[in-house]
């Protein structure tokens, strides 16, 4: 069992406060991803869930206990590293072993967890090797592995993928999903790659400067942004967010649409332009449209076999209803 | 483009190497050689280089004359025993520096250090004076607490700069993963620290044997180490030359050996693989 709350939680290091107060939580069974930009507080957070670091107010409880005096050994959490931060000097075997023999399980009980999580992972063929032996990928599911061994409450990863290249990454993406589907296990997961978080998560939290900006499933997140930020960072290509008389026309100060939600035609619609650059991915095709006079350029996504050229006249039409409106302070209006 | 070394370029580097290497080694050579000499030979003006009548009349004589075997037993105890004790505090230490630092860490590395920099006749008196009391004086046990306190501050320096080189997320792993500060000290730290805390140890064994004012100055028969056996062959009158050369042959040998054989340990590195 894995809820893990956390109440008016802070953290400051010296004068800087890194979270404020601070209001959470995960149910047991649920994929949670951190998301936000890099220095937002999202590491220091699993950290003060992992008991790696103290929380300077508040409390963690992690399936009702509060943690404050619970060293990170006994907290019954595994935790997958962003270097991996496998033992150099143990074999495959001994890593995954480790936290076993810490517990002080018998021989036999740990041979067996370990020739079961490395079936799991694919690694049988690779007990006896070293780390440094290992590809990035084989080094990630070593990681992976001794952490499911120790059969845990909750597993935090701390951004286990960023570097891995970027096939591998898709791969790792599917089997740690496939795991959370199996193992049924609390997973907490922090990332700034949003679209990890879109796909991975049963629950993201957009995290800024500390501040919670918003929790929700990926599509409620995708589809009512709480605020410009949330706005900004899920979906990629980002929302296209215009400002002034544009605006005006819809009572908001600001409006967003995302690229997706235009449509492009070379004969008429409701905002002129000129195609600048375009990005083709073969199944879409992402223009990057100019002198709309709304300001910045704006992004559309077409199909790929949509085929304007640099510097052709078209016309934009947005969707009406998927028209984000977002008020003088940022917040959504509804 | 790659550089490239021309090969004339190559050979001077390599000429000038051996010439510095040769120049560095030349007082050993200069002493194992003149162990091979005649008292006569010793000292002829101009010096004899290969072609003398090789003779190992020298070490015959220190054989006869001193218990080279009580020399060398007391120079293992007192440079092992020193180092071994000088890990057990300096491990911890470093430890605590490198991982958990505080504002004063700094400070505290730079004072340890600056007690190096105290010359050691300044403290000869106080300390002999506590070694009389405690009953310390020509014992091989006083001499070991000594050697590793005065050796101590270069422990913890190189095993704090060593353990600054291991990532701390592996060492935050094995907290995840269950282990006490004792079993991250043990089963993480320490294996991957080896080739650091292998060459702190050596150098430490080194120093400690190759330490002659403490050694001389606290012993006299019975705990006397090495030095104390070199420095009986100086004498300032009479032909002792080449008696004094076999002696310091003698007494460099064994940690002559040891480094020989310890150079590949001392290089090769065992945290590779770990991070990314």
């Amino acid at each position: 069992m894995g809820q893990i709350v956390l109440e008016q939680v802070t953290k400051r290091f010296g004068d800087v406060t890194v979270i404020p107060p601070l209001n959470l939580t995960i149910e047991d069974g649920e994929f949670a991803v951190f998301v936000g930009p890099s220095g937002c507080g999202k590491s220091t957070l699993l950290r003060l869930i992992a008991g790696l670091e103290d929380v300077t107010s508040g409390e963690i409880r992690i399936d009702g206990k509060p943690s404050a005096t619970i060293p990170p050994a006994k907290r019954g959490l595994a935790m997958v590293f962003q270097s991996y931060a496998l033992y150099p000097h143990m074999t495959v075997r001994k890593n995954i072993a480790f936290p076993l023999r810490m517990a002080g399980l018998d021989k036999a009980e740990q041979d067996r967890r370990v020739t079961q999580a490395a079936e799991v992972l694919n690694l049988t063929d690779y007990l006896e090797r070293r780390p440094g032996q290992l590809s990035g990928g084989q080094r990630q599911r070593v990681a992976i592995g001794r952490a499911i061994v120790r059969e845990p409450a909750a597993f935090l990863f701390d951004e286990p993928l960023s570097n891995l290249d970027a096939a591998l990454r898709v791969g790792m993406r599917l089997e740690i999903s496939e795991l959370h589907k199996r193992l049924k296990t609390t997973m907490i997961y922090v990332t700034h790659d949003q679209v990890e978080a879109m796909t991975m998560a049963d629950k993201i939290v957009v995290l800024r400067a500390g501040h919670i900006e918003q929790v929700g499933s990926p599509l409620e997140l995708y589809r009512a942004p709480r605020n410009l930020f949330v706005a900004g960072f899920i979906g990629s290509p980002k929302m296209n967010l215009i400002t002034g008389p544009e605006a005006a026309k819809h009572d908001a100060t600001t409006i967003g649409i995302r690229p997706e939600h235009i449509s492009i035609s070379a004969s008429e619609g409701r905002w002129p332009g000129v195609v600048g650059v375009s990005e083709h991915l073969g199944s879409d095709t992402f223009f990057h449209v100019q002198n709309t006079g709304l300001g910045e350029s704006v992004t559309v996504r077409a199909d790929g076999e949509v085929g304007f050229k640099y510097g052709d006249q078209i016309y934009l039409t947005p969707r009406a209803d998927m028209i984000h409106r977002f008020d003088a302070e940022g917040l959504r209006i509804a | 483009m790659a550089r490239s070394v021309t090969t004339q370029r190559k050979t001077l580097n390599t000429a000038i190497a051996w010439g510095i290497g040769l120049v560095l080694f030349f007082p050993i050579l200069w002493t194992i050689l003149t162990s091979f000499k005649t008292e006569a030979q010793a000292i002829a003006d101009p010096p004899v280089w290969f072609f003398f009548d090789w003779t190992l009349e020298n070490y015959r004589v220190v054989q006869e004359r001193s218990n080279y075997s009580r020399f060398l037993w007391n120079s293992i105890i007192i440079a092992g025993g020193s180092t071994i004790l000088g890990m057990i505090i300096a491990i911890p230490a470093a430890w605590s520096m490198a991982f958990v630092p505080s504002n004063r860490t700094k400070d505290i590395l730079l004072w340890m250090l600056s007690t190096k920099m105290l010359p050691a006749v300044g403290v000869l008196y106080p300390i002999y004076l506590i070694f009389i009391q405690l009953g310390l004086l020509d014992t091989r046990i006083g001499l070991t607490i000594v050697l590793m306190l005065i050796n101590l501050p270069i422990m913890v320096w190189m095993l704090y700069t060593y353990f600054k080189e291991i990532p701390g997320e592996i060492l935050e792993a094995a907290r995840m993963d269950g282990a006490g500060l004792r079993e991250e000290i043990l089963y993480v730290l320490t294996p991957m620290a080896i080739p650091g805390i292998a060459s702190t140890v050596l150098l430490n064994i080194i120093l400690a044997w190759n330490e002659a004012f403490w050694t001389l100055n606290l012993t006299a028969a019975r705990a006397a180490p090495l030095t104390a056996f070199i420095a009986s062959y100086s004498s300032p009158e009479g032909l002792f030359y080449a008696k004094l050369s076999a002696a310091s042959t003698m007494a460099i040998a064994p940690i002559l050996i040891l480094g020989w054989f310890s150079q590949k340990q001392l290089v090769r590195g065992l945290t590779f693989g770990a991070v990314k």
